[in-house]
């Protein structure tokens, strides 16, 4: 017992943290944890650890017919694949907005979803498009060309065979 | 003690009597024919008792809702249903998703007209859930007590949206394969900040929420059956516990906001019953008034009736009309069903359904702006309202307050001219990345027609707020300009927008294939 009445807590002038509060306060806090914890545990099955997606190297033949600046886009891949004096190049057909196929036409590539323009180095010219268009690396086996969609190369870069 | 039957004898006639005495277990009360069993008849009834007991005429009059609420509850009923029919066919696996949706069209009896009703009802959901917060802020119903009852009803247009994202991705044709696509790149779409700050590797919650959502780095098998949990499970869940509150606030909140001085300006009440037929054991009309923010002295509740039958046969009224208008399109007009999807070759021009073509638009000027950063202003501007604006004046009544019928002419205007003008110059002019090649994205991704547009409409409401002196001005003027950017943008997605998103003034002009 205190005789300083002005240190005896009350309603209106209460502890700073009373020993009751503070033993309320860690059981919420031991309440809300385990909430997130449990949280955690929930989020662990939706997240994805291992993903079946279909391989993104592949090996295609260029027709010999293929003219510099034709495209070719071999049948079911978003690549399409060009032969110029050079060397051959691949860029990807995956527009960098949000994800629509673009279309190989006479002035570089344009997206059908939402506009983006891009040109025939795959850079933007117009539309939303933040990022311009990937090119992929390509190595070349006889008459055969290696697309390794999984690995992004500077523009410019051409495998000569 | 009267004497006992013979024990076959009682046996026979509890027999008899049990079709009566069912129905006195479970209805409790008698018929509805005098005030108290009209109160019975409701609080009885668990189905019932989330009405109240007597309702406000005000309440009852056609515009005061135009019963748009009650439309959509009608219309959620009729999708729930028919979709558990559907879910009986449909199966969620990419290779059969869409021949199972064929199957539904041209081999289940009934099915097109199910899937058609399903359809239907959607749209009109999305429909009538805007047309209700359009009615809702008009007649200031938002106002305290009602704020989180506002809050709670956005939660329920976001949820209606993401039903009708997550319902039509189900069939697996091209509008799903590539809205599925689109959807998820615009979960991914942080990744334009994080991507022009160069902290993508170390913190990157869109690749983060887009892998959540497809179940992997692509749309694939993984992705449908999380859409249809999403669309079938979880999301509807969510819409009914939301509904289930929303109802019950309305309750709790003093029923629909009605003006202060509603019962002088619909005088006494004429053709009614008297208040009492029948002496009550105990008073619970009063339940129905004590909630008022004004204790009902000097004032009998004259001016409520019982909601049996009043308020439930306008209800009944609401739900056919809602039935009838959903079969009658589900008749005439067959539900789309594109082409199966074809992961290599979107179509041109890739449209969603109309309700997100205003968002496809705003998403062309800037992917992370115009599909989460504006929305999200969106949502949380519509949110502040009823928080921003605490005025009295107007409640209940339409375009009430400050301004009034005018102030909302005004706004539409401005509204209007607003965004068809930045749309415009758009169109015509390009915009910085056409001027300036070089430019940085973060750069366009601040400063492109959508966020040009919030910030004219903003400064246009905080001009009107200083001049009316007024946030609920401001509010009506911010709202109806938000109300005309939707619908202008809507109609330059579903009509002026061809391949490529090139602007044409009408389909027929769209180059040939």
């Amino acid at each position: 017992m205190k005789d300083d009445h002005t240190t005896v807590p009350s309603r209106l002038a209460p502890e700073p943290v009373p020993r009751r509060d503070f033993l309320g306060l860690s059981a919420l806090g031991a309440f809300v944890s385990a909430l997130f914890l449990a949280f955690l545990g929930i989020i662990r099955l939706p997240r994805v650890v291992v993903s079946a997606s279909p391989s993104r190297k592949f090996r295609v033949k260029l027709p010999e017919s293929l003219q510099p600046g034709e495209p070719f886009v071999p049948p079911g891949r978003n690549v399409v694949l060009f032969r110029d004096s050079e060397g051959v190049y691949a860029i990807s057909l995956v527009c960098t907005h949000l994800g629509c196929i673009v279309k190989p036409s006479p002035n570089g590539f344009e997206c059908p979803c939402h506009g983006s323009r891009f040109a025939p180095d795959g850079h933007v010219i117009g539309g939303p498009a933040p990022k311009p268009l990937p090119w992929l690396a390509v190595s070349l086996e006889g008459n055969e060309v290696w697309v390794d969609g999984n690995v992004i190369v500077q523009p410019g870069t051409k495998a000569r065979g | 003690m009267e004497p006992r039957q013979a024990p076959l004898k009682e046996l026979w006639s509890h027999l008899r009597e049990t079709p009566r005495r069912f129905k006195e277990s479970a209805f409790r009360s008698g018929p509805p024919v005098t005030d108290r069993a009209r109160s019975e008849f409701v609080f009885n009834n668990l189905f019932l008792h989330i009405h109240p007991v007597r309702v406000h005429r005000w309440s009852l009059r056609w515009r005061t809702t135009w019963g748009l609420g009650v439309a959509v509850t009608a219309a959620f009923l009729l999708t729930l249903i028919t979709g558990v029919l559907l879910m009986l066919y449909y199966k969620p696996y990419p290779d059969v998703a869409y021949q199972s949706i064929k199957d539904i069209h041209y081999v289940v009896p009934t099915g097109r007209f199910i899937r058609n009703i399903h359809r239907w009802a959607a749209n009109l959901m999305v429909v009538t859930v805007f047309l209700h917060m359009a009615r809702v802020f008009y007649t200031g119903a938002y106002r305290y007590p009602r704020e989180f009852n506002w809050l709670v009803g956005l939660g329920l247009l976001v949820l209606t949206l993401g039903l009708s994202f997550t319902g039509y991705l189900l069939p697996w044709d091209q509008l799903a394969y590539w809205a599925i696509t689109i959807g998820a790149n615009i979960a991914q779409s942080p990744r334009e900040l994080t991507d022009a700050l160069g902290i993508t590797p170390y913190f990157d919650p869109g690749g983060w929420m887009k892998t959540l959502l497809l179940g992997g780095p692509e749309v694939g098998d993984e992705s449908l059956i999380r859409f249809y949990v999403l669309h079938v499970a979880v999301l509807p869940l969510a819409l009914v516990v939301l509904m289930g509150v929303h109802f019950w606030r309305i309750r709790k909140d003093g029923g629909l906001a009605r003006p202060e001085d509603a019962d002088a300006l619909l005088g006494p009440p004429r053709d009614l019953y008297p208040v009492f037929t029948d002496a009550p054991t105990k008073t619970y009309h009063l339940a129905a008034i004590v909630r008022g923010r004004s204790p009902a002295v000097n004032r009998g509740p004259e001016n409520t009736i019982p909601s049996m039958p009043h308020l439930f046969y306008a209800e009944c009224a609401v739900f056919m009309l809602t039935v009838f208008l959903t079969v009658l399109a589900a008749i005439f007009w067959n539900a789309p069903l594109k082409e199966i999807a074809n992961p290599a070759v979107p179509e041109n021009p890739a449209k969603a359904p109309w309700y997100f073509l205003g968002v496809q638009e705003l998403v062309s000027h800037s992917a992370f702006m115009g599909g989460a950063g504006i929305p999200l202003i969106v949502i949380v501007g519509l949110g502040l309202i009823p928080f921003l604006d605490r005025e009295t004046e107007g409640t209940g009544r339409w375009f009430g307050g400050p301004g009034g019928q005018r102030l909302v002419l005004v706004s539409a205007v401005f509204g209007l001219l607003s965004v068809i003008a930045i749309e415009a110059f758009a169109i015509q002019f390009g915009w910085l990345r056409q001027w300036f090649p070089d430019i940085p994205q973060l750069i366009i991704t601040f400063v492109n027609p959508g966020t040009l547009l919030v910030v004219v409409y903003a400064i246009f409401s905080l001009g009107i707020v200083h001049r009316y002196r007024s946030a609920r001005a401001g509010a009506v003027a911010l709202f109806t300009c938000f109300l005309c950017g939707f619908v202008v943008l809507t109609i330059i997605g579903v009509h002026f927008r061809g391949p490529n998103w090139g602007f044409y003034w009408s389909p027929a002009d769209w180059p040939k294939h």
